[in-house]
């Protein structure tokens, strides 16, 4: 049995449980713990494992989906690319049915503008390389473990000698948003589970700051469910103790010091600048610009014609990512803001907090 | 933003590589691993290799949550 | 005929072109004496007594040639799977194709190859058909419609009312093959062990339905999936259905191809598979006739029928750590994801 399915076996699943029962015992009141990973709420919810824990322990989904934080002025801006002449615009699947302000990138498809799916970075490449007379867009999405695969195609493209490959950048960075987060009394989190494979590439001593500075317990952990309920254990003991740390328990991918190569690969091409997180509001230094001397391949400098975006009224997906509200609590939820038409971030996506908990009370048959 | 998945390296060729997990094969980039031997555990994010598993430490995990699972039973 | 060639636009005008495509590949791939007769419709002789069964489908495949099949080869399969689960005994099949100008003769000999090896696996005929031609850029390079005619012999009912509590839901064998073969194909992802599980099921469902279990409904879960079939038929039923995940048969390769993806099994497509809605006490009985055919190896029983409630979800899964959650219908089909 590979190590992979041995850490997802009902039976450690099981044995963990019970660890996590027992330390929860110790707790002096009810904590909340927050996760920051869209992989980490799809694992959760895959296995169900929110419903599984003791009832003092509150785990939540906090701004860690792609899809969620993308701000509307950038899928805007997309689409307005694809519109321009002799330009395809490439994206990830996560991107293409999230609402802009006129429709989406898969509605602006069906009315004949171009936009392609790709699995990575490279099959965009590999479109502008076979189509020379047309401006690939490669929408680039995605945090930490994303950003340096970018990077190194746009390292080949710059190598290669391809002038038609450029780049939309909404990459964003996961340590400020934590430390906003952190700093959030109001929000009241306890512990934070942290997001593994971003955690590869920028090293495990990247998120000490949450014990050093805000006193708060976290854990570096992989995706199956033992290693999200490691992690949760972990966390209730490090409450129980009063002993925040923050721990590493991904260790056989992640270094304390990452992937060097990665990083420095990102550096060359991309520089720390201010953006926007849908529901967040702007966070300094949080995102990703493609550097000046690299400004023939940035997207973000072609000519286009933006609608005016609007935010929807009474939209709170702002507290429902810090944690402040329960889905329920917002009051779109379930009446104007559903799966099948969802307005706010928490609702886009299939795993945003809105959608799960919809999701999930349709269980005991609870109408929303 | 961590859809990343373990793969055994079967081949190298300079910056690039055949990945394999149960029988499926796929053409990696090991521009950001360049270091990455043939018989190494990869993690695959979006074509790239953006790691190394490391054989003792995953190892050590699973001899961890033996003893934990089995501390569990006799609680 | 020019081995090598292209279509062009004349080949679907009517005229020379097109006859010497009637004759030169479609008449010998498909060999049947209601075709040979080549009059404006077929004549079908000696059907046996029973209610008619009649069904219609549209094939488009990308890519159209893979691991395991081809678009004719899937096309025929198809049709004739949907009038086997009908419970009807599939006999003739029409067969149109939709051609776009600059196709590559080898890709459309290879098709009707496959559409004819498929017919003769059925114990089919096709009987009748059409070649249109579309300009360059309007066409994917084929499309291929069928209609399909069986006949449902008496005393055989089946049909999703009726589906009730208790029911056993059995599968005849690993899910998502098709799907993940067909996107593994689009993207760069390859193994020996990737096959489609295209096949024609009349045979698979003849055994089954003669082994005496009751048997209440049957579908093929094809795009969409398991889950999407289960949402029909718990839909028209007005029933739950409780599905468990440990208990579905998925191959490694089809979970790989679905972890690199980020896409679920569950809702990936099937093309020679069949889910049956059995009497609870027969169901050993029905996994026994299903196992015993080659079709059928890998059956397995993956969940009970339960009472439908208000407002619920029709489809629950119950994961292999003793939790719930809903197993909806999909707002699209699965894309590569990084999240």
């Amino acid at each position: 049995m590979s190590a992979e399915s041995a850490l997802a076996a009902p039976a450690t699943v099981r044995g963990l449980l019970r660890r996590v029962e027992r330390l929860a015992g110790r707790l002096p009141r009810r904590v909340t713990l927050m996760e920051v990973c869209g992989t980490h709420t799809h694992a959760i919810a895959a296995a169900g494992l929110r419903r599984l824990l003791p009832a003092n322990v509150r785990l939540i989904a906090g701004p860690g989906c792609p899809v969620c934080v993308t701000p509307v002025d950038y899928v805007d801006r997309a689409e307005a690319l694809a519109r321009r002449p002799a330009t395809v615009v490439a994206t990830f699947g996560d991107l293409l049915r999230v609402p802009s302000t006129s429709g989406s990138l898969e509605r602006a498809r069906a009315e004949g503008v171009c936009v392609r799916v790709v699995y990575s970075p490279r099959d965009a490449l590999r479109l502008a390389r076979d189509d020379p007379d047309r401006t690939v867009v490669f929408l680039a999405v995605g945090f930490e473990t994303t950003s340096p695969t970018v990077a190194a195609a746009l390292a080949e493209a710059e190598a290669d000698g391809v002038p038609n490959f450029l780049v939309l950048s909404g990459h964003k960075a996961m340590p400020p948003p934590l430390r906003l987060l952190a700093g959030d009394r109001e929000a009241g989190i306890d512990g934070f589970l942290l997001p593994g494979h971003v955690a590869v590439v920028t090293g495990s001593d990247a998120f000490s700051f949450l014990a050093e500075e805000f006193h708060l317990p976290a854990a570096v952990v992989g995706f199956t469910p033992t290693d999200v309920l490691r992690g949760v254990a972990a966390l209730v003991d490090m409450l129980g103790r009063g002993e925040p740390e923050v721990v590493n328990l991904y260790s056989r991918v992640v270094r304390p010091d990452g992937n060097a190569v990665a990083r420095a690969l990102v550096q060359r091409f991309f520089a720390a600048a201010a953006c926007t997180w849908r529901g967040l509001g702007a966070i300094s230094a949080s995102g990703l610009a493609l550097r000046p001397e690299l400004a023939r391949r940035d997207a973000a400098a072609l000519e286009v014609e933006l609608p005016t975006p609007c935010e929807p009224e009474g939209c709170r997906c702002g507290d429902v990512l810090r944690g402040r509200i329960d889905p329920p609590e917002c009051p779109l939820f379930g009446s104007a803001c559903t799966p099948a038409a969802a307005v706010g971030a928490c609702m886009v996506s299939s795993e945003g907090s809105c959608a799960a908990f919809y999701r999930h009370e349709r269980l005991a048959g609870v109408r929303p | 933003m961590c859809l990343a998945v373990p793969m055994r390296l079967v081949e190298r060729r300079g910056e690039d590589g055949i990945a394999e997990l149960d029988g499926v094969r796929r053409e990696v980039s090991l521009a950001l691993e360049p270091d990455a031997r043939p018989g190494d555990h990869v993690l695959i994010h979006a074509g790239y290799a953006i790691g190394v598993v490391d054989e003792a430490e995953a190892a050590a995990t699973l001899e961890l949550l033996r003893e934990m699972v089995r501390e569990g039973d006799e609680d | 005929m020019s081995r090598g060639g292209r279509i062009l636009l004349a080949h679907g005008d009517g005229g020379r072109l097109t006859h010497e495509l009637v004759r030169e590949l479609f008449l010998p791939a498909f060999a049947n004496p209601a075709l040979a007769a080549l009059s404006d419709a077929a004549i079908l002789d000696g059907l046996p007594d029973g209610r008619v069964a009649l069904t219609t489908d549209a094939f488009v495949v990308d890519p159209p040639v893979f691991p395991g099949g081809d678009l004719g080869y899937l096309s025929v399969c198809g049709t004739v799977n949907d009038l086997a689960v009908a419970g009807a005994v599939p006999r003739a099949l029409t067969f149109a194709l939709v051609l776009e100008e600059g196709l590559e003769l080898g890709l459309l000999e290879a098709v009707v190859a496959g559409a004819a090896r498929a017919a003769r696996e059925a114990g089919v005929v096709i009987v009748a058909g059409d070649t249109k031609v579309v300009p360059r850029g309007k066409g994917d390079r084929a499309y291929v419609t069928t209609a399909g005619l069986g006949v449902v012999p008496a005393g055989r009912d089946l049909g999703d009312q009726h589906v009730a509590p208790g029911d056993a839901v059995l599968v005849s064998g690993a899910v998502g093959d098709h799907g993940a073969t067909v996107m593994a194909c689009r993207h760069g992802l390859a193994g020996e062990a990737l096959r489609s599980d295209c096949a024609p099921l009349a045979s698979l469902v003849g055994a089954l339905l003669g082994s005496g279990a009751r048997v209440h409904a049957l579908h093929d879960p094809t795009r969409g999936g398991v889950a999407t079939t289960c949402n029909e038929v718990a839909g028209r039923a007005g029933v739950r259905i409780m599905l468990d995940e440990a208990a579905i048969p998925v191959r490694p390769e089809v979970r790989a191809v679905c972890e690199l993806l980020g896409l679920d099994p569950l809702y990936t497509a099937c093309e020679g598979r069949v889910l049956a809605w059995v009497e609870r006490s027969d169901a050993e009985r029905a996994l026994g006739a299903l196992a015993a055919h080659p079709l059928g190896a890998g059956a397995a029983c993956i969940g009970r029928v339960e009472a439908g409630v208000p407002h619920g979800a029709p489809v629950v899964l119950r994961t292999a750590y003793g939790t719930e959650r809903p197993l909806d219908l999909l707002a699209a089909s699965g894309l590569p994801r990084i999240c």
